[in-house]
């Protein structure tokens, strides 16, 4: 279908990071099922770096291949450069989404935002 | 490749690219023209005229060439109305998931002070004579009810609702676009006083449709112009695709018995395979459907994506999620028969033809257990509803 680019259907055919991390540290959700998007990542982070991150997706092609994309684009890098990964970013790194879709990148940069919030909440609650 | 989309469209038949071929070559003239090669084309568009009127019991003169489907719908709801005010009536009743062709044309009536009752067709996507006579008041002047659902299939019990409506002297139109060419239509023994169809959802080409409207009913044009169709639709006719509807409608329905025969077990067997997979259900009467349709929800999954990996592995659908609807909402359809948004994206339509083997049904069957095991792997919604954080909607 042309609809996507090569990219897009890589990842959604090949979906990259899929599945859950037992003992993530850092877990978010987005989405709802009534819309047909939803969202959820899992971190494992380590000494401020993200060692591991997986996602589950339900939701349309563009959904599940922005969402791979999206572990691709912070997998082994610093926390604080995860904060600012952006959806266009996402997009960009799929070769582009037809607008229709550009909410999927959206969700996705929500995605992993509300993991990395939920590993600071998570710390803060720990005593050091 | 296997072609279980022809709901969507159809492939034309040989015999219909033929004479489409063969008008286009060598019967070029305008209609309207005196010259022969002119008079000759108004022969091939009046043959067609009468044999597609024969097809449904109709008077060759009951029959308007249009575009297709969707302006045979606009221009038999418009007509209706237009004479319906005339006589200070301006109530409409149709159901909740008509074809948008209706229900967006009743949404123009109303904002021009028509009033709308759209009859719920329950769980089974049916709706009942008794329904639409108790809806029915003095100032109704038209019920456009569809012969069968575009996308769950279901055939609606239409004899006996143009019955009601002739006993209460009202206009009886049905969009029959689904159903003509794999049921069998008669306009007179069904109590229609119109009727949609459209060519290419029975091996026609594309662009070509007709509308039937009993001699008693004055048609409003929706194309202004020419004196083409009687004065009732401008435009040189295209002549090609008339002719190439009425061959392909002729076989149709010259094959019906036999095409359907052959379908039906092929399509509940379909049905009997998928309903093997966990958490999904038919959607619409299992019975009261048109013979090569199927149409499932299931449970935990996104439409769109199960259509890119059935396309993966050759199998060409089509789906009422959100994705592919073109919304934020999933099939009007679905949401008519009561499926929630959440399983309502997740929905799947296979509609075979005549032509489809027994191999092929395997195939479809596996494929779709196949992709649907696949996408529920990944699926958050499936993984809480399997870890019980979620109740199963479908059982």
């Amino acid at each position: 279908m042309a609809l996507y680019s090569e990219k897009v259907m890589d990842h959604f055919r090949n979906p990259r990071n899929v599945g859950i991390i037992e003992d993530a540290n850092g877990i978010g959700e987005v989405g709802n099922a009534k819309c047909g998007d939803i969202m959820k990542m899992y971190l494992k982070i380590e000494d401020e770096i993200i060692q591991d991150v997986k996602f589950e997706t339900f939701g349309c092609g563009s959904a599940i291949a922005s969402s791979s994309m999206a572990t691709e684009l912070i997998k082994g890098k610093p926390v604080s450069e995860a904060m600012e990964l952006t959806n266009k970013a996402v997009a960009e790194a799929l070769d582009g989404l037809p607008e229709v879709k550009m909410h999927c990148s959206v969700l996705a940069e929500e995605a992993i935002r509300s993991a990395l919030e939920d590993y600071e909440n998570k710390r803060k609650e720990q005593p050091t | 490749m296997i072609y279980a989309d022809n709901a969507a469209t159809t492939a034309m038949s040989d015999a219909a690219i033929n004479t489409m071929t063969e008008v286009m070559k060598n019967i070029y003239g305008n209609p309207s023209s005196l010259y022969s090669v002119g008079q000759k084309a108004k022969e091939v568009l009046e043959q067609a005229r009468e044999d597609v009127a024969t097809a449904i019991g109709a008077c060759a003169r009951e029959i308007t060439f249009t575009s297709g489907g969707s302006e045979a719908d606009n221009q038999a709801i418009v007509s209706a109305a237009i004479l319906g005010a005339k006589q200070g009536k301006k109530h409409i009743i149709s159901t909740a998931f008509e074809h948008h062709a209706v229900l967006h044309t009743l949404r123009k009536l109303a904002k021009e002070g028509f009033e709308i009752t759209l009859l719920d067709v329950h769980e089974n996507g049916l709706v009942t004579a008794e329904e639409v006579n108790e809806a029915i008041r003095d100032d109704t002047c038209l019920v456009t009810i569809m012969y069968a659902n575009n996308e769950i299939g279901t055939i609606q019990p239409i004899r006996e609702i143009g019955a009601v409506c002739h006993e209460r002297g009202v206009l009886f139109h049905t969009d029959a676009v689904q159903a003509i060419g794999h049921i069998k239509i008669d306009v007179e023994r069904d109590n229609i006083d119109m009727l949609s169809a459209s060519a290419h959802k029975f091996h026609g080409p594309k662009g070509v449709g007709f509308l039937f409207a009993r001699k008693n009913i004055r048609l409003s044009n929706i194309i202004e112009g020419g004196a083409q169709e009687r004065g009732k639709r401008a435009g040189t006719e295209n002549v090609a695709a008339i002719a190439a509807m009425a061959t392909a409608l002729k076989e149709a329905v010259n094959n019906i018995d036999k095409n359907s025969s052959n379908l039906i077990p092929k399509r509940d067997r379909l049905i009997e395979l998928i309903s093997k997979i966990p958490h999904c259900e038919l959607n619409g009467d299992a019975k009261s459907r048109l013979p090569g349709n199927v149409n499932f929800c299931f449970e935990g999954i996104e439409g769109e994506s199960l259509l890119l990996l059935l396309d993966d592995k050759g199998v060409c659908a089509s789906s009422g999620s959100a994705c592919t609807s073109g919304s934020l909402d999933p099939s009007h359809v679905l949401l008519a028969i009561g499926r929630v948004h959440d399983v309502a994206h997740g929905s799947l339509r296979l509609t075979l033809s005549e032509d489809i083997t027994d191999e092929e049904i395997d195939l479809i069957a596996l494929a779709v257990t196949e992709v649907v095991d696949r996408l529920r792997s990944f699926s958050p919604v499936w993984r809480d509803l399997v870890n019980g954080k979620r109740e199963f909607i479908i059982k």
